[in-house]
Formats: C-alpha cells, sequence, structure tokens
C-alpha cells in the first residue's frame, strides 16, 4: 500500500479517483431522490446501489417506472445499459488474475470508471491496482451517496456544478493515453461514429453495444501496429 | 417498486459482469481474439464519451457539455493530469450553463 502510495502514476489515479467519487456521490444523490420519487422505499434504493452498482442502469429503470413504464420494459433498458459490463469484463480478465473468489468480487467492480482507468494504465500491475481504487472508491461513493439522496428525497441538480459533464471529461481523460497508437486510435474514431450515428434511432443503451464493433480493428496480424508518434 | 423487481435486476446485471470477467475472461483465447479484446476499452469508451457529450436520451444535442468536453480535450492534450481535465470539463459546463 505504501508503495502504491509512492508511485506517481498512482498518486495520479488516486486524486483523479477523489475527484470521480464526488462526482459519482453527488449523482447517487439525485439517484436516490429519483429512485424514491419513483415510489421505492429507502431500503429498495439503498439494495438497488449495493447490488446492482451500475449507475446508468439504475437510473434508466427508476426512470421509466418513475414515468409509468411497465416493470418489464424498465427492465430490458437495464439489461440493455448493463450488458457493457460483460464486455468490460472480457477486456479485464488478462489484467485481473488471481483466485475465483478475489474475481467474483472484482466482477461486481467491473463498470465504466474502473475499467477506463484500468486501460489508462501502462502495465499489468498498475492496471489491476488502478482497477481495484477506482472501483472501490466509486462503490464507497456511490452507495453513500444513494443513501443520502433516498433519506434527504430532495434534490441537489448535478447541473448546476456541470457534474454532468465531469463524466465525459474524465472518461477524456482515460481514454486519451490510449489513442497514441494507431490500432486503439482507429477503434475509438469506430465506436465514436457508430454511437453518433446510432443514438436517435435504436434505444439508450444499445448504441454503445454497438461501438464493440470498433474492436474489429483488432483482426489483422499486428505488424501494422505502429506507434503514431511518441511525444504526442 | 417491488423488491422481485430489484433482485432479479441485481442478478441480471451480476451475471452480465460475472460472465464476462470470470466465466468467459479465464479461458485462453486465440491470439487475434486477444487483440480485439484488449481494443474494448478503447472503443467503448469513446462511446461514452459521446453519449454523455452530445445525446439527451434518444435527441442528439449541443449545449454547455459539449464545450465543456472540449475543454477537457485539450486539457489531456497538453498533457494536464486526469484531476485537472475533470474539474476543466466540470467548470466550463457550470460556468456556460450560469451566463449563457
Amino acid at each position: 500500500m505504501i508503495k502504491v502510495l509512492r508511485d506517481e502514476r498512482m498518486r495520479q489515479v488516486f486524486s483523479a479517483c477523489i475527484t470521480l467519487g464526488l462526482a459519482v456521490g453527488v449523482f447517487a444523490v439525485s439517484f436516490g431522490v429519483a429512485a424514491v420519487g419513483a415510489g421505492a422505499t429507502v431500503a429498495q434504493t439503498c439494495v438497488m446501489s449495493l447490488l446492482v452498482f451500475t449507475g446508468a442502469s439504475q437510473f434508466s429503470a427508476v426512470s421509466v417506472i418513475g414515468a409509468g413504464g411497465s416493470p418489464a420494459s424498465a427492465f430490458g433498458g437495464a439489461a440493455i445499459l448493463a450488458a457493457r459490463n460483460g464486455v468490460y469484463g472480457l477486456a479485464m480478465a488478462p489484467h485481473l488474475k488471481g483466485r475465483v473468489a478475489t474475481r467474483l468480487v472484482a466482477a461486481q467492480l467491473t463498470i465504466d470508471e474502473s475499467t477506463a482507468m484500468a486501460a489508462a494504465q501502462e502495465d499489468d500491475s498498475h492496471r489491476s491496482a488502478a482497477f481495484w481504487v477506482t472501483g472501490l472508491a466509486v462503490y464507497l461513493f456511490w452507495n453513500t451517496g444513494t443513501l443520502i439522496g433516498a433519506l434527504l428525497g430532495k434534490a441537489v441538480d448535478p447541473k448546476v456544478y456541470g457534474l454532468d459533464a465531469a463524466f465525459p471529461a474524465a472518461y477524456v481523460a482515460m481514454v486519451w493515453p490510449l489513442l497514441r497508437q494507431r490500432r486503439p486510435a482507429t477503434a475509438a474514431v469506430i465506436g465514436a461514429v457508430v454511437c453518433l450515428a446510432l443514438i436517435p434511432f435504436v434505444p439508450v443503451g444499445v448504441p454503445i453495444l454497438c461501438a464493440t464493433v470498433g474492436i474489429l480493428v483488432g483482426v489483422p496480424t499486428p505488424a501494422a501496429d505502429t506507434v503514431v508518434s511518441e511525444t504526442s | 417498486m417491488s423488491w422481485t423487481f430489484v433482485l432479479v435486476l441485481a442478478a441480471a446485471s451480476y451475471a452480465f459482469k460475472v460472465l464476462g470477467l470470470v466465466i468467459v475472461g479465464d479461458r485462453r483465447l486465440p491470439p487475434m481474439l486477444d487483440r480485439c479484446l484488449a481494443l474494448i476499452p478503447a472503443a467503448l469508451i469513446a462511446a461514452l464519451v459521446i453519449t454523455n457529450t452530445f445525446a439527451d436520451g434518444k435527441h442528439l444535442q449541443i449545449d454547455a457539455r459539449a464545450a465543456g468536453v472540449g475543454a477537457a480535450v485539450v486539457a489531456a492534450w497538453r498533457r494536464a493530469p486526469i484531476i485537472v481535465v475533470i474539474v476543466t470539463g466540470a467548470v466550463v459546463t457550470a460556468v456556460l450553463r450560469r451566463f449563457a
């Protein structure tokens, strides 16, 4: 642990986690408020954050039910949004070795933030450390925020502080180091374009899953995978 | 909202996570598949940036978020630490909303 804290790269991860954690926390408060408003009890709201633990799915489920939608349609949308965590799991598996029990815990923490922060690291030990630190920090902030929101029942508008933009900004910071190599850069551009093109036409959550098509860039053998620029 | 709904959603969400990380992720994969899987974060995170910047449900729109994320891109390009990139995105968005 002390070794981890002395590491410049990990200090960056920790400080990013705290900012991200605060943004997550405020969003969790607004989730708690929304869930109670949609008819969930405080206990149901907190159990949802503890067990479902994938913010986009939870928000989607609560907003459909709050708008009078059926549990089946609320479940469908939420499940589509949760499916991407399975894809993240595939990507993270080579970096998260260890006992099955440990990986079953890691699975619960496999979400947007932990995957992105891990992917931004340069070697395996940093990857797994970044995954755990980010995953646990987000878990703590998400669940604390949910409890506060469910108890308060009053809205804190995250938009006033620009916190809705904190998420894409954080993802920009995490994806940036990956763009220095040609293949990940091409995969990212394809993912972004496919997603943008599909948003108006398919259900929420589907465009992100379809962005997976960008990984087909990896099919040819890697002779062509050159570093675009060492200094960019 | 029923407890059944909460628990079924929890089970489905965890099932996806375990399926990817533990069940399928445990197998030794052909090199081509490995190369493709390594590109998942780049492709999906880029899509997340697009969704969180331009989408409001199924509608595309350019608003204060786009300016904030644009500023974040500049910060990332200038090699600012992650924390600076995040704060830049949030502050530019908040200030634009306040005064625009």
